[in-house]
């Protein structure tokens, strides 16, 4: 069976030339990056080029970039490490409540040890939030914010520079996870005015375990790994050094591509979502109205259930996907939809389209058809969901 | 034209897996559901040390998922935590609370497993389910009525649970195991290869870990911040006498012996549960007999509903050996009088009453 996958946003398929670069790395450069002799150097070398592209895709200096393990790590080490360097008596992050668990689960560690208090702010419907919220959050003792930059299940675009500019203004660092804004918006560091940034490598063509913390010159961070002096005392551990070359190589083709990416997949996502809005009635798109990615479709449907739909249409070979998944593989409502004030009913009945290289226009008159199939299917059993 | 899809339950024992292998053998095409009933990081008090056999848990989850590799089949896990806690586990502990005796396996068959799985396995195109069920399925040649019979190991016959299914869900349905012995199909298991061929059997009440049905209640009243409704009260004897003190009713079941901490020269059997007076009354073992009672919400599975008295072996718990009765329609068709041959021993408000003729499963209800 022909496979479609429209799940880019869960994670992404390594690309060509990133299978290159990778299998190259892994081929030739075995040296230690930390070693003295001339082939630990040659794998320094290709670690340092490599944080050079992803420095070029964020446009910031390289000594700004930490590798780290990926998403998770990064934005661990973005809000612990800022927190537990900071040694005021009160300490206070600013949050919001649909953040990647990264970042929540971060922030529940810091007020469950006793280390900061933590206000989440609610998004508005749309899934924005508004950059008076974060003010309205401010208090003496806040050491941090931490605001993504595109939300993984919307596509919505936060305010980032309204916000940095509050936080400019209290004095308090900015944390953003840019783990699925890279690659698929124009990323500037310097203009958007955060002080760290979160991307990996696995939502933009390279593969899982590696990614990149941007740290701007002044920023300090307690480690919370504890080992050698790799990474400027920020990361201990030995490099990745394929990862990074992988991690660069991919950044590298998202900076030359961004732009021209970007318009291809949103001329291919609105045709996804005019073509099910006009065949499918009871359609809402979740996160409608706000600036979104390009390749982001979030959808309710009405009377539907989300978890049958995923798994119908991956019977019939669309991988897309609905919620989030719990430890057991079975489909929670999301935290994000139930952020912007959906019922668990209304996030259970909703889907998410996130597309990507591979995509055509074929392949999406195919998903649209498959939809239209397969709402149409689950809304005649519909009635017997009335118990639900 | 190819065979319609059958989602088969997995469970991640060797009962379903088994099941889902015969399936596949036979070149019927099948997808694999596990049921995600409930969320195991709750009620922490109650996690037993590298407990294994508790529902849901992650690696029953793995054994399932490592069965469906095995067999090349595609296989998901679906979420019915919010079904299973509403129609199951809520009744359940309301049931207890209420002075009865509950068999949530029943309320999961008729309202999750051959109701809700039904409908998931429709939406996702399989227009038929298949359950590891030890029972078997069969048609009347006259009348043409789907009727279930008892699995050939009786030992393992699972139809006392399944007394609440209906013609329509039975049309949908299938048991693949139900003309097998459990040595057999342990045997196929292994014979098919699968990972799962020696795992031990699972426990009676899947989401009460070690049987503790009542720290079961304690720890779900207490998560939700509701003081315990098992407060204290008397045990009490047949003619009101208190004979000592007790921590909760709903600690108590019918025919219950131990636990009882009261001394005396014969033992004390509970014969009754009564929660608006939070007395547990307490008697001799010969006070436990009845000859008669009412069943609710009868179902009849392989019959017509009868007009006269019908003659029926009736089983009043999972263990009990089928006794001889008349089972009398009343005016209300959905209730039934159960008259024995012989008093039985314990016949427990909030149990089944199954009804058979042989093999066949005529029907059930609740015992009122």
């Amino acid at each position: 069976m022909e496979r479609y996958y429209f799940d880019h946003n869960a994670t992404t398929p390594v690309s060509p030339e990133v299978m290159e670069a990778f299998a190259g790395a892994l081929a030739e450069v075995y040296g230690n990056a930390s070693s003295v002799h001339r082939i630990g150097q040659a794998a320094r070398q290709k670690l340092e080029e490599a944080r050079a592209q992803v420095a070029a895709l964020l446009n910031c200096e390289r000594k700004e970039i930490v590798f780290v393990s990926g998403g998770t790590e990064a934005d661990n080490l973005a809000v612990l490490g800022v927190v537990r360097h900071n040694r005021q008596a009160r300490r206070h992050v600013i949050t919001t409540a649909i953040e990647h668990p990264a970042v929540l689960g971060a922030c529940a560690q810091l007020e469950q040890e006793g280390t900061a208090e933590v206000t989440r702010v609610q998004p508005d419907a749309g899934g924005v939030v508004d950059p008076d919220e974060i003010r309205r959050a401010l208090r003496p003792d806040t050491v941090l914010i931490s605001v993504m930059h595109t939300n993984n299940e919307l596509g919505t675009v936060q305010p980032l520079e309204a916000i940095a500019a509050i936080a400019r203004e209290a004095g308090v660092l900015l944390h953003s996870d840019g783990v699925q804004a890279a690659g698929k918006v124009p990323v500037d560091v310097k203009a958007l005015g955060v002080d760290l940034y979160s991307i990996t490598g696995h939502k933009i063509y390279a593969p899982k375990g590696v990614g990149a913390l941007y740290v701007r010159s002044g920023v300090s961070l307690a480690p919370i790994l504890h080992g050698g002096h790799h990474e400027r005392d920020r990361r201990p551990g030995t490099e990745n050094v394929p990862g990074a070359v992988a991690l660069g190589r991919a950044a590298a083709w998202a900076t030359e591509h961004v732009a021209a990416e970007s318009a291809r997949l949103s001329v291919l996502r609105d045709r996804l979502e005019r073509g099910i809005l006009d065949r499918v009635p009871g359609v809402r798109v979740n996160g409608d109205g706000a600036p979104r990615t390009a390749n982001t479709c979030n959808l309710r449907f009405d009377g539907v259930d989300g978890e049958a739909m995923v798994i119908a249409l991956d019977l019939k070979g669309f991988a897309v996907s609905a919620g989030s998944a719990c430890s057991s593989g079975a489909t929670e409502p999301s935290h994000v939809l139930i952020g912007i004030g959906l019922t668990p009913q209304e996030a259970r009945s909703s889907l998410r389209f996130s597309l990507g290289r591979a995509n055509t226009a074929a392949q999406v008159d195919a998903l649209v058809e498959a939809i239209v199939a397969a709402a149409a299917h689950l809304r005649r059993l519909s009635p017997a969901y009335s118990h639900a | 034209m190819p065979e319609d899809l059958v989602a088969v339950a997995m469970s991640g024992g060797v009962d379903s897996s088994a099941a889902a292998g015969l399936l596949h053998r036979r070149g019927v095409p099948i997808v694999g559901l596990t049921m995600q009933l409930w969320n195991q990081r709750r009620l922490p008090e109650l996690a037993v040390d590298g407990a294994s056999g508790r529902c849901c848990s992650i690696e029953d989850v793995y054994d399932a998922r490592a069965v469906a590799q095995h067999l090349g089949i595609p296989y998901y896990v679906v979420n019915f935590e919010k079904g299973f806690e509403d129609q199951v586990v809520k009744p359940f502990v309301d049931e207890y609370l209420a002075g009865r005796t509950p068999i949530p396996c029943t309320l999961c068959n008729n309202f999750i497993k051959f109701d809700r799985f039904l409908e998931m396995a429709a939406g996702v195109g399989a227009s038929r389910i298949a359950t590891g069920h030890y029972a078997r399925l069969g048609v009347d040649e006259k009348t043409g009525r789907l009727q279930m019979r008892r699995s050939v190991d009786t030992a393992r016959d699972q139809t006392y649970f399944l007394f609440g299914l209906t013609q329509e869900q039975l049309a949908r349905s299938e048991f693949p195991l139900g003309e097998f012995t459990k040595p057999r199909v342990r045997e196929m298991a292994r014979e098919m290869g699968l990972p799962v061929a020696e795992k031990g059997d699972s426990q009676e009440i899947c989401f009460v870990p070690n049987g503790d049905y009542a720290a079961f209640i304690d720890a779900y009243f207490r998560e939700r911040g509701i003081a315990p409704a098992g407060s204290r009260g008397e045990i009490v004897d047949t003619d009101g006498r208190v004979l000592g003190e007790h921590a909760g009713v709903h600690r108590f079941t019918v025919g219950q012996r131990k636990g009882l901490g009261i001394a005396a020269r014969e033992p004390f059997y509970v014969i009754a549960t009564e929660p608006a007076s939070r007395r547990v009354v307490v008697g001799r073992n010969e006070e436990l007999l009845r000859a008669r009672f009412v069943a609710g919400q009868v179902n009849w599975v392989s019959i017509e509903p009868p007009a006269t008295p019908r003659r029926a072996l009736v089983r009043i718990r999972n263990k009990h050996v089928p006794a001889p009765a008349m089972v009398h329609p009343t005016a209300d068709p959905r209730r039934a009088e159960v008259r024995f041959d012989e008093p039985q021993r314990a016949v427990t408000p909030g149990q089944g009453a199954v009804f058979y003729d042989g093999d066949l499963v005529l029907g059930g209800g609740w015992i009122e």
